[in-house]
């Protein structure tokens, strides 16, 4: 199951990076996202999938699958959702001022 | 357990959401975000008092023991910073009062600028990694909405490749939490430098630890600093030197954390390559300073001069370096607020950064001359001004250990950086005088000048009076240099392994 998850974990960074190096804005913020959905993954299968029961005490197992990697991700998500909705808010905000969502156009001039 | 050391994270967090209620009374906004840094400042003072008392305070949340619960610590090399981030924030705001404008404070600057200074605050004392990111991120969203609030052209277009830059380096930071996660199995940093020591610091260990060091490179602008001219002369001038005085020092702090109490046994492969990354750092920082002849661009290349030095201690790993890079951290925070601020100021009053447009300033305003001209002194370390004992302690440092390049290199890059500057104060301040008062495109004012004053006399203060700090900085040196204080101070002496 890990390597299966290593392979998905993989994948997404390297459809996330394709999307980054495109110029346009909102692909890239796309790629930024998918890279932190990989990220996640990676924590989770970081920290071991399945090596025991559920963490629950009354339970009847002996070993415990380790919550700690979900209690991680749980909080990264929430950051991640402020970020990318900052991050689309702005990106629309530029568009509509500078009237271009191609990072090329974006690079700025060297005297104004 | 001491429960002040949570009050300079929580008290501008809980005075931020109080103005958000109260959004249309900036009187109220004003007085009471003074009244949260001036009460960070004064814990901050109390937690040094405390610290150089009864050692390193710590506060475990919940009563959870140390690698179960959240931990937060305050050492001497927090305290202290803690203070100047207070000292350095008070004056940016009192600035920022009169230059920032009357549609910036309605669209809540001043809950944003304390949400700020909470994320600092928080970074610097939180006790695990991912809290640490976690304080980071705080720090980061707030600075997100103070570059492009305002939403000029130039601020859109600069935010947007800031927030993106930030963005993927948080990844790479969770990224590099999850292998350590999965290696040690556990984040809490006093817990970490115990198991690595047990384990030992293998191959592994250190391909983490350089991710760590690209994490936090992109953030304190060591090297990866493409990102940073252009994102720092986008935004208002409070703001502006707000970001130049602490977010890079963050990443600093990060770095000095990381690689004095966790990744400290191989010195050889990791710290020679962080002054590897510090000496490049001092280089292109100088030539850029020297090269531009924008106001600006020459401050913000600056910037990235301060950290390469600064990190150049830390590549020593000497008590001499670090005590050095202590006292210059410290120095740094404050010079570049107040570099910032004047020429911010000079910004204003010509209505232009170009060097070339701007002459003679001097004669109608002489006293921004003269402090510009004692703060470009401190900026350079010529004695007695505050920078002088800093770059002497960090030359010595590194000359002990046998990197007498790294040394060379700081001693050159500093009159680089006094060419740099001496170019604005000469070009800006000497001349002839093309414009009258009335001509000129802002003014001065007690809200502006007050703050420039201070830290100018603060500049002087710390220079002559370094004594007075002195034992302080020797407590937050020995405890860098020894890990087993931090730990024994937050595991509380429990053989948990």
């Amino acid at each position: 199951m890990e390597t299966s998850m290593s392979i998905l974990i993989g994948v997404l960074f390297t459809i996330g990076t394709y999307l980054i190096l495109t110029k346009s804005l909102l692909r890239i913020i796309l790629g930024t996202s998918i890279i932190s959905h990989g990220v996640n993954l990676l924590i989770l299968t970081m920290g071991g999938l399945k090596s025991g029961g559920p963490p629950l005490l009354g339970q009847h197992d002996t070993t415990f699958t380790d919550s700690l990697p979900q209690a991680l991700i749980l909080t990264a998500i929430v950051i991640n959702f402020a970020v990318t909705a900052l991050f689309l808010v702005l990106s629309y905000r530029t568009y509509k001022t500078l009237g271009t969502d191609n990072m090329d156009q974006l690079r700025g001039i060297e005297d104004e | 357990m001491n429960n002040t050391v949570i009050l300079p994270m929580i008290i501008p967090v809980i005075a931020g959401l109080i103005m958000v209620i109260f959004r249309n009374n900036i009187r109220f906004q004003r007085l009471l975000s003074i009244f949260a840094i001036l009460a960070v400042g004064a814990v901050s003072l109390l937690l040094m008092n405390q610290i150089r008392n009864e050692g390193i305070q710590t506060l475990q949340a919940g009563g959870w023991a140390a690698p179960f619960g959240i931990t937060i610590v305050a050492d001497m090399f927090s305290a202290i910073l803690l203070l100047t981030t207070s000292i350095v924030s008070l004056f940016c705001l009192i600035f920022a009062f009169s230059s920032i404008g009357r549609e910036r404070e309605e669209h809540y600057f001043y809950p944003m600028f304390l949400f700020l200074i909470s994320g600092v605050c928080g970074s610097f004392l939180t006790g695990d990694l991912f809290n640490l990111f976690v304080c980071f991120e705080v720090m980061l969203i707030s600075s997100y909405v103070l570059i492009s609030l305002g939403g000029t052209k130039l601020q859109l277009r600069e935010s947007t490749k800031y927030i993106l830059i930030n963005v993927i380096s948080s990844s790479l930071f969770l990224l590099a939490i999850a292998y350590l996660y999965a290696i040690t199995g556990t984040l809490n940093l006093a817990h970490l430098s115990l198991r690595v020591a047990e384990a030992g610091q293998d191959g592994l260990m250190t391909t983490v630890a350089f991710l760590f060091l690209i994490v936090f490179s992109m953030k304190a602008a060591l090297f990866l600093f493409f990102w940073l001219p252009g994102s720092y002369s986008a935004p208002p001038t409070a703001v502006a030197a707000i970001f130049a005085a602490l977010l890079t020092k963050v990443g600093i702090y990060a770095i000095f954390r990381l690689f004095t109490l966790v990744f400290y046994h191989e010195q050889e492969t990791t710290h020679f390559v962080i002054g590897i990354l510090g000496a490049i750092t001092m280089v292109l920082g100088a030539m850029g300073a020297v090269a531009y002849q924008d106001i600006k661009k020459i401050l913000t290349y600056n910037v990235i001069v301060g950290v390469g030095f600064i990190i150049s201690g830390l590549a020593s790993f000497t008590s001499m370096g670090m005590m050095g890079s202590i006292y210059y951290l410290i120095h740094d925070i404050l010079i570049k607020a107040l570099i910032f601020l004047l020429g911010g100021m000079i910004i204003h009053l010509a209505g232009t950064s170009k060097l070339k447009d701007i002459s003679g300033l001097i004669r109608n305003h002489p006293y921004l001359g003269w402090m510009f001209f004692v703060a470009a002194l401190s900026l350079a370390g010529i004695p007695p001004l505050s920078g002088f004992l800093g770059k002497v302690f960090i030359t010595r440092g590194t000359f002990e250990e046998g990197y007498y390049w790294l040394g060379a290199i700081g001693l050159i890059t500093s009159l680089m950086v006094l060419y740099s500057i001496m170019k604005i104060f000469m070009n800006s301040f000497w001349g002839e005088t093309y414009l009258s008062r009335e001509m000129e495109k802002g003014t001065t004012n007690v809200s502006t000048m007050l703050p420039i004053g201070c830290l100018t006399v603060m500049t002087i203060a710390l220079g002559l009076g370094s004594e007075g700090i002195h034992e302080y900085v020797q407590i937050a040196t020995e405890s860098m240099m020894n890990p087993i204080l931090y730990i024994e101070a937050v595991m509380g002496g429990e053989p948990i392994r």
